[in-house]
């Protein structure tokens, strides 16, 4: 069960190359995607484009529900482009995994933490930014001092769990889904007994970890969003 | 598994991954933005803007139908009204027209009897009057007839006589 990974190092950083293939993998996927199904668009939407305006519109959706449209509409790239890649990422994981001489190379790059804490906290950075940016500096720095003044050690705590949570979260139902996944295909592999037994949890765990991965992609928006929301908005 | 937990295999933090995330997601998110989403957006906003103008152009030609709908019950009404007064005056009118032929006629008859009447009396009185002088003509002539029988040389005499006598006593 356990993988190594091929790392090298290149001008002072350390990269994994697995992750760099699959998070290249996971955005020509997603850019071919959105850019095939906006390529011959019409008044009358089919196909491709009425699933991406589906997109559009649930993402709208969770922006609606977190924010007012005039503050949210400028997130609503950030949310599709994030929802989409973190899907795809958590799919291509589950059909199979390629292992070379006991090194994981095709896996969901969702399920090393080091991407999603990245994913994680490039959110939070962004809130703070637009936190700034909309609301001023003074107001946004005023922000941590509410309700009650001595909360403010509690607020710089929670920044941090949020991030956290918001990277290992996705990170942990990723991970544990591949993981059962290796296990299953293990054992599926190691008699033709063990492989019909193996084959209808096999199956369930798959179809349960697609829901998971749609799920936890939109969870990670929803969150997002939240986030957002919570720092550009005045009314707390 | 440790390894596979912190997620680098030789120990430390995968530094490169956290940048080739980092840069990857923004170079899909500025791509996607330029490529996908705009144009999606651009689609989306239009099709909002032509129903919105549909529905606009839909509620305005409908309250034209209901204007046009309510001067056509007017005019309809009118209509009817005016057809209604055109056969009311035409039935006067022929009922005058034939009360006036009526009594023409009947003046007419009125009148050709008069003068029928008229000229029977004309020429019954004509008539009598001819008679009266026929039977004047008539009675001389019987009468002279009866005198010139009757009288004879004595009695012409005598009757001359008697005038000569008369006008001689009148002188």
């Amino acid at each position: 069960m356990e993988h190594g990974a091929v790392t090298k190092d290149f001008i002072g950083l350390t990269f994994n190359l697995s992750n760099v293939l699959m998070i290249t993998v996971s955005s020509v996927i997603v850019f071919l995607i959105a850019v095939l199904a906006t390529r011959s668009m019409s008044m009358r939407p089919g196909g491709m484009q009425n699933f991406l305006e589906w997109v559009v519109d649930f993402v709208k959706g969770i922006i609606g529900s977190t924010m007012d449209w005039h503050t949210g509409g400028r997130f609503l790239a950030l949310g599709l482009t994030l929802i989409m890649y973190i899907f795809v990422a958590n799919m291509l994981g589950l059909p199979f995994a390629v292992v070379v001489d006991h090194n994981l190379w095709w896996k969901s790059p969702t399920a090393d933490p080091t991407i999603t804490l990245t994913l994680a906290v490039m959110v939070v950075a962004l809130s703070h930014y637009y936190g700034v940016r909309m609301k001023g500096f003074k107001e946004y720095g005023a922000e941590f001092f509410k309700p009650m003044k001595f909360l403010f050690p509690l607020k710089i705590i929670e920044e941090f769990a949020n991030t956290l949570t918001l990277g290992l979260r996705l990170y942990g139902n990723i991970f544990a889904g591949e993981m059962l996944l290796a296990l299953l295909a293990g054992l599926g592999t190691s008699g033709i007994f063990q492989g019909v037994f193996a084959l209808l949890p096999m199956m369930v765990w798959q179809g349960f970890s697609i829901f998971v991965g749609a799920i936890q992609a939109f969870i990670f928006t929803m969150l997002t969003m939240v986030y957002l929301a919570h720092k550009v908005s005045h009314d707390h | 598994m440790q390894s596979l937990i912190l997620g680098a295999a030789a120990g430390g933090i995968n530094t490169g991954d956290i940048a080739f995330q980092l840069v990857s997601f923004i170079i899909l998110l500025v791509l996607l933005r330029k490529y996908a989403w705009g144009p999606l957006m651009g689609i989306m906003k239009e099709r909002q803007s032509h129903i919105n103008s549909e529905i606009d152009a839909a509620e305005q030609s409908r309250q034209e139908a209901k204007t046009y709908l309510e001067t056509q019950v007017e005019e309809l009404k009118k209509a009817r009204e005016e057809a209604k007064a055109i056969i009311d005056n035409a039935k006067k009118q022929g009922e005058a027209q034939g009360e006036a032929i009526i009594k023409a006629s009947r003046d007419e008859a009125e009148r050709v009897k008069e003068a029928a009447l008229a000229e029977i009396e004309s020429e019954k009185e004509k008539a009598v009057a001819t008679l009266r002088q026929e039977v004047a003509a008539l009675s001389v002539k019987i009468a002279s007839k009866v005198i010139a029988k009757e009288l004879d040389e004595s009695s012409q005499e005598k009757l001359i006589n008697e005038y000569l006598q008369e006008v001689g006593e009148s002188r």
